[in-house]
C-alpha cells in the first residue's frame, strides 16, 4: 500500500483538514454565508463591468481575519483580473 | 488567592469531563484545595469520572433553590481530602440556573477553594451561559479533528465577545503516530488556526477508558500517559514551567519496552 502512496499526488489528508478548517473559519468568524460573498461577487463584477472587461473566472474574493496579513480588522480582499480598459473610462 | 476556571469546547464528547476530573485531581494531589463543578445540569457525568455518584445528596439546583445550604452539598473525594464535588441535578434542566445565581455560587466558592474548576455542557446555549458566567478563565479543550477545532473556534469567538481574554487551549486524544504520517492535525496546525495560547497536549491514551470504567482519574494512575500529561498541565495552572511531551515519548510496543528497561 505505501508503495502506491509514494507515486500517488494526494497531499496528506491533515493538510487537507487544515485548508478546510482555514476556508470554513474565515466564514464563520466573520459571520457571513457563503451566499453572501457570491452575491458580492456578482454586484462587484457588474460594477466593475462598467468601466473595464474583466476576467470573471479569475477573480478571487476573500475574508481575512484580523491579525492575518498584517492587517488589524478583518479585510475583504478582492483579486480582479482585468483584461482591458473600456473605452468609456479613459 | 483563588481562581475558576472554566472546562469548555463547543463541541461534545472531546473530553471536558475527564480534563475537569484530571486537572481537578492533580491539582489537588499538589496539595491545592480543589472543588470541581458540573454545570452539565440534565446531563451529570463529573460525579462518574470521580467515582462518586452514590454519595449524592444534595446539588446545585438545590443550592440554589435554597432546599440546602453549599456545604452541604459538597461531596469529598475518596481519596483525597482536599477535593470536592458539587454535583448538579439530573432531573432539572438547563434553565433551572440563572447566569447571575452561577457568577455567585462561584464567588462563595472562591472563598474557600484555591481552584473552582467548572465542568462546561457542550453547546453554546444557556448552559454554557452558565458554565462560564463565574470564571475568571477558560480552558478550551479540542481534538485534533476538524469539527473539534471548528467549535473550539467558535467558542475562542464566543470567550472573546464576554471579555473572557484569559483563555488556553488543551489538545486531547492527539495520536502522535499519525501526526508523524501527516495523516492527523498536529501541534501547530491546531495552535496556527486558533491563535490561542497552549497549556497542553494529552495523548490518546486507551487507559482513560478504564480510569472511567473504574471512577479513578487517569492522574492517580503513575502509568498513564494521559494522567502524566494532566498531571503537567495542573503544574502550569500553578505557574511551573513544564516542557509539553515529545513525540518521541510516545513509542510503544516490545522493543521500545526493553529499551526502556535497559535506560533504567
Amino acid at each position: 500500500m505505501d508503495f502506491f502512496k509514494f507515486f500517488s499526488k494526494q497531499p496528506p489528508s491533515k493538510d487537507v483538514a487544515k485548508e478546510r478548517l482555514k476556508l470554513i473559519l474565515i466564514h464563520d468568524r466573520a459571520n457571513v454565508s457563503p451566499t453572501f460573498l457570491e452575491m458580492l461577487k456578482s454586484d462587484i463584477i457588474r460594477v466593475i463591468s462598467d468601466y473595464a472587461e474583466i476576467d470573471e473566472r479569475g477573480l478571487e474574493i476573500k475574508l481575512t481575519k484580523a491579525g492575518e496579513e498584517g492587517i488589524n480588522t478583518p479585510a475583504l480582499i478582492a483579486n480582479i483580473p482585468i483584461k482591458k480598459m473600456k473605452e468609456t473610462a479613459k | 488567592m483563588s481562581i475558576s476556571i472554566v472546562v469548555t469546547s463547543g463541541k461534545g464528547g472531546v473530553g471536558k469531563t475527564t480534563t475537569t476530573a484530571n486537572l481537578g485531581t492533580a491539582l489537588a494531589m499538589l496539595g491545592k484545595k480543589v472543588v470541581v463543578v458540573d454545570a452539565d445540569t440534565g446531563l451529570r457525568n463529573l460525579d462518574l469520572h470521580l467515582g462518586l455518584e452514590n454519595r449524592i445528596v444534595y446539588n446545585l439546583v438545590d443550592v440554589i433553590e435554597g432546599t440546602c445550604k453549599l456545604k452541604q452539598a459538597l461531596i469529598k473525594d475518596k481519596r483525597l481530602d482536599n477535593l470536592f464535588l458539587l454535583p448538579t441535578a439530573q432531573t432539572k434542566d438547563k434553565t433551572a440556573v440563572k447566569p447571575e445565581q452561577m457568577q455567585e455560587l462561584v464567588e462563595n466558592l472562591k472563598k474557600d477553594f484555591d481552584f473552582v474548576i467548572i465542568d462546561c455542557p457542550a453547546g453554546i446555549e444557556h448552559g454554557f451561559e452558565n458554565a462560564v458566567a463565574g470564571a475568571d478563565k477558560a480552558i478550551v479543550v479540542t481534538t485534533p479533528e476538524v469539527s473539534a477545532v471548528r467549535d473550539a473556534d467558535r467558542i475562542i469567538g464566543k470567550l472573546e465577545a464576554k471579555g473572557l481574554e484569559d483563555h488556553q487551549l488543551i489538545i486531547n486524544r492527539i495520536k502522535f503516530e499519525m501526526t508523524k504520517k501527516g495523516e492527523m492535525l498536529n501541534i501547530d496546525d491546531m495552535t496556527d488556526i486558533l491563535a490561542i495560547k497552549l497549556l497542553g497536549i494529552v495523548p490518546d491514551d486507551e487507559k482513560i477508558v478504564i480510569s472511567t470504567n473504574r471512577g479513578e482519574p487517569a492522574v492517580t494512575d503513575p502509568t498513564s500517559k494521559a494522567g502524566q500529561a494532566y498531571k503537567n498541565i495542573a503544574r502550569r495552572l500553578l505557574g511551573e514551567e513544564v516542557p509539553f511531551m515529545e513525540l518521541d515519548n510516545q513509542e510503544s510496543g516490545f522493543f521500545s519496552m526493553i529499551k526502556k528497561l535497559f535506560r533504567r
